[in-house]
């Protein structure tokens, strides 16, 4: 037990120093779990053996970014961006992947070898690339959304490659691997559903297991999220995730298919749910914990004396990839007409060898598709692309982009940028009236509520809406809040929105927040945690009763109107003083209530605006159509003309 | 050449922005001149709930006063009779005390449907813009205004079809710069009906 604990906590103590000073530095989290897994296994020592059984445990993380892969993946968007995504993507995996696989054979490496190279090598860095994309804001650009479609593209084409790679084992490396593995066997018996089937079953097996995922996936999950989801307890609900992507991956496994790919179909099948939010935040923390052990791992695997010994072959090889690399996409960007700053961006952008380059390697040894040696090699060629692209960026941001700043385009105003989505915390009576309005104007909502009664009632009403807590950081961190351009916080607790608005502001202090408040108590607290826009929820309403309540009375409409708006803009004039003043009474407790008194005096304030019309001597103070005293007209008579010049001007309307 | 810049106000009124082809080009065109103060009013009081004490102040604050809106039958859009009605006080505007807008400089920048000819005694709008105008003008005189001439865009509809946003958007940026260098001779404009084919007269020292 002991034992695990230290393993544990030196993982983790790497994992914590290295990784903040990594994205300091702005190398990115990637680099600095890797870093960390360099530092702890060779240079210092402290981890040896056990990190490649640590790795087939932490390979699940795989499997969950899959999964969050699929879940943000909706099949209506996947259509909207096909084009760019087979297009640009398609010809990218292959084109590359062919020159490597080239380039291999020139050396004379059997060819089932080069193409996993090829393979391997084909792919990017989604994690380094959306991360810093993210960072530097260069997301919404041409050259930003060409390369998310290429890492799209490539996310999907691991997973069949996954089931490709095994074909190509080598048969030389079988052998030994079964030697090796039949002694393990007879302790360890792997389970399989499949093991003795024929073929025509084997077949009837696996389509049985997609069809179940897919179909148990859209009609059965539903209910169960429903009936955990109404219990309130968060954390089954991460159990309920949680035993679902373990169980597809477990079901797939039994029948002999990807983990990866059965958890990437779920994920897309349940992209559509009003779980998908929820969801996601709930694997997120597993996810991203799984990766980083990942790719610790691979840090602590790297062998140091095979880097020194074939540094020149690793240098020159990481070098040629990249040029390979940019020189394949300079060319795709050139038929996909990507222009300008954008087409270096794209290029540049991934020019790298990626996180999944790594799981093919450790998967294509297992399967004893690659050798050992070169499998090290390789995977220092990728380790090496991925730490020099940080300096790539930079290279982008100091170089390229000023030669396009230099020479402004002739292009009239640019394409307005799309504008991110606007979510709304809590959908009751009051946050529905906010979405309808925004909705129907074409505004692009993202709906959150806790009670998952309410998410019912909208989704049967064709409301985008999903379940969760907005309150937490991981819901609002799925929901998209770094790209959010305004949060609605129309929740019934005023307690929990009040910390919502503060967490937000303090946190993406970018987004603008619209908070409604209880009362005048609740607005002042809503606008010291840091809100822009805050409505109290009644006041509107109740003077539009009072207003037609004047009415009735017999006051005249238009009249009625003005009183209306005098009132608000009074209440809202002093609306100020008042806040400084309940700012000073709740933090000190003042005994003289200073806040009370300028009350009273705002009532005072109110009264004598709204007496103030119905005096009938003329004042200064008198606003609004007021008419001229009476007499005023000998005055005027007795004027000259005052531009003798336009007097005379021959004008006869 | 004189070295004392005039500050000038433009108040744009324009209710369905949205749909703008002319004058939200023509007010950003305006927006880029120092010493344009360029107010959306539709944008301001949306409302209509106009503040007449920032209305004020504004007007002390500049030389030069223009109200910039599309012809709706015939005069201005609501906002800005509105405006008038409210701001131009009693005592502030006119009246014993009401000396502040004596001196400035006071015209409207107006697009019109029509043709040029149809706004003549022979075409079929019967008055010409000046004319049709004429509150205003009065407006101006008894307030103790200099009344140029109006800047007219004719046949806005198809101004972008035909081809002369550019031409107009250089005429009015022109006049505002000339406006706001003091080069421009009021006097001169006293018997036009329009700004638009006089601006090489009453422009001054052109560079």
């Amino acid at each position: 037990m002991t034992g695990y604990f230290l393993q544990a906590f030196i993982y983790l103590v790497a994992a914590v120093i290295a990784v903040p000073l990594a994205k300091r530095f702005g190398l990115g989290s990637v680099l600095g779990y890797l870093i960390a897994g360099v530092v702890i296994g060779p240079v210092v020592g402290l981890v040896g053996e056990e990190a490649s059984v640590i790795q087939h445990f932490a390979e699940f993380g795989v499997v969950m970014m899959l999964f969050v892969v699929g879940l943000e993946l909706e099949p209506k968007m996947l259509w909207a961006m096909r084009h760019r995504l087979m297009g640009l993507g398609g010809l990218q995996v292959v084109l590359t992947a062919a020159a490597v696989m080239a380039i291999a054979l020139y050396f004379e490496v059997q060819w089932t070898i080069a193409l996993t190279i090829g393979l391997v090598f084909t792919l990017s860095s989604t994690a380094i690339v959306l991360q810093t994309f993210n960072e530097k804001g260069l997301g919404k650009t041409d050259g930003g959304r060409s390369a998310f479609s290429v890492l799209l593209f490539q996310d999907i084409a691991v997973i069949p490659m996954l089931a490709f790679i095994p074909l190509l084992a080598l048969p030389e490396l079988v052998d030994k691997a079964q030697q090796l593995a039949s002694t393990a066997a007879q302790q360890h018996q792997e389970v399989s559903l499949v093991a003795g089937l024929p073929g025509w079953a084997y077949a009837l097996v696996i389509t049985g297991a997609i069809a179940l995922l897919v179909v148990g996936g859209h009609y059965l999950s539903r209910p169960l999220f429903r009936f955990v989801a109404s219990s309130g307890l968060r954390e089954i609900f991460t159990a309920t995730a949680l035993m679902l992507v373990i169980g597809i991956a477990a079901m797939m496994s039994l029948v002999g298919l990807s983990p990866a790919l059965g958890a990437f179909l779920a994920g897309v099948v349940l992209a559509n749910s009003e779980f998908r939010h929820e969801l996601e935040s709930s694997i997120e923390p597993f996810k991203g914990l799984l990766l980083g052990l990942f790719f610790i791992t691979v840090g602590a695997g790297v062998n140091f004396a095979w880097l020194w010994q074939e540094l020149g072959v690793i240098v020159l090889m990481t070098l040629g990839l990249m040029l390979l690399k940019v020189l394949v996409l300079l060319l795709l960007s050139l038929l996909f007409k990507i222009r300008k700053s954008d087409r270096w961006l794209f290029a540049l952008s991934l020019a790298q060898a990626g996180e999944f380059g790594f799981v093919l390697v450790s998967y294509s040894v297992q399967n004893n598709v690659l050798p050992t040696d070169l499998a090290q090699t390789l995977l220092l060629v990728v380790a090496l692309s991925m730490f020099l692209t940080p300096g790539l960026f930079i290279a982008f941001e100091k170089l390229i982009l000023p030669r396009y700043r230099a020479a402004p385009d002739a292009r009239e105003a640019d394409i307005i940028e799309e504008q991110g989505p606007v979510i709304i915390a809590g959908v009751g009576r009051f946050g529905q009236v906010v979405n309808r309005l925004l909705t129907a104007n074409g505004v692009n909502t993202v709906v959150l509520d806790h009670q998952i009664s309410q998410v019912d009632i909208l989704r049967s009403i064709n409301v985008k809406s999903y379940f969760g807590d907005a309150t937490r950081p991981d819901l609002l961190h799925t929901a998209g809040i770094e790209e959010a351009s305004l949060l609605v916080v129309s929740m019934d607790n005023p307690e929990s929105a009040t910390e919502l608005v503060k967490y937000v502001k303090h946190t993406y202090p970018q987004v603008k927040i619209l908070a409604r408040a209880f009362d005048r108590g609740h607005a002042y607290m809503l606008r010291r945690a840091g809100a822009d826009f805050i409505q109290k929820e009644t006041l509107l309403s109740a003077l539009e009763l009072g207003a037609d309540a004047m009415k009735c009375l017999g006051f005249h409409p238009f009249h009625v109107e003005q009183q209306k708006n005098t009132f608000k803009r009074i209440e809202k004039r002093s609306s100020d003083i008042l806040y400084q003043a309940w700012c000073d009474d709740s933090s000190g407790e003042r005994f003289d209530n200073n806040y009370r008194k300028l009350f009273i005096e705002l009532e005072e304030t109110i009264k004598t605006a709204m007496t103030r019309d119905r005096s009938d001597k003329h004042s200064n103070s008198e606003r609004g159509w007021t008419p001229p005293p009476k007499g005023y007209e000998e005055v005027l008579e007795g004027d000259e003309p005052i531009d003798p010049a336009a007097a005379k001007a021959d004008i006869t309307p | 050449m004189s070295t004392t810049h005039k500050r000038v106000l433009l108040l744009l009124a324009h209710p369905s922005q949205h749909r703008s082809e002319v004058n939200i080009p023509l007010f950003n065109a305006a927006k880029a001149i120092d010493g344009v103060t360029a107010v959306d009013l539709y944008g301001e009081y949306p409302t209509f709930d106009i503040d007449i004490e920032c209305e004020q102040q504004r007007l002390i604050e500049h030389d030069i006063v223009i109200f910039q809106f599309p012809l709706y039958w015939y005069s201005t859009p609501a906002i800005l009779k509105e405006w008038q009605d409210l701001v131009l006080e009693y005592g502030f505007a006119y009246g014993t005390d009401g000396t502040v807008l004596k001196g400035k400089t006071f015209f409207c920048a107006v697009s019109a449907g029509g043709k040029e000819d149809a706004y003549q005694a022979q075409g079929y709008n019967h008055f010409t813009v000046r004319q049709l105008l004429a509150p205003l003008e009065q407006t101006a005189s008894l307030t103790g205004m200099h009344y140029l001439a109006p800047l007219v865009l004719f046949g806005a509809r198809t101004a972008i079809e035909d081809d002369f946003m550019a031409r107009h958007i250089g005429q009015w940026q022109r006049l505002l710069k000339a406006l706001v260098e003091d080069r421009v001779n009021v006097h001169l404009t006293a018997k036009l009906d329009c700004l638009n084919h006089h601006l090489d007269t009453i422009i001054e020292r052109e560079r």
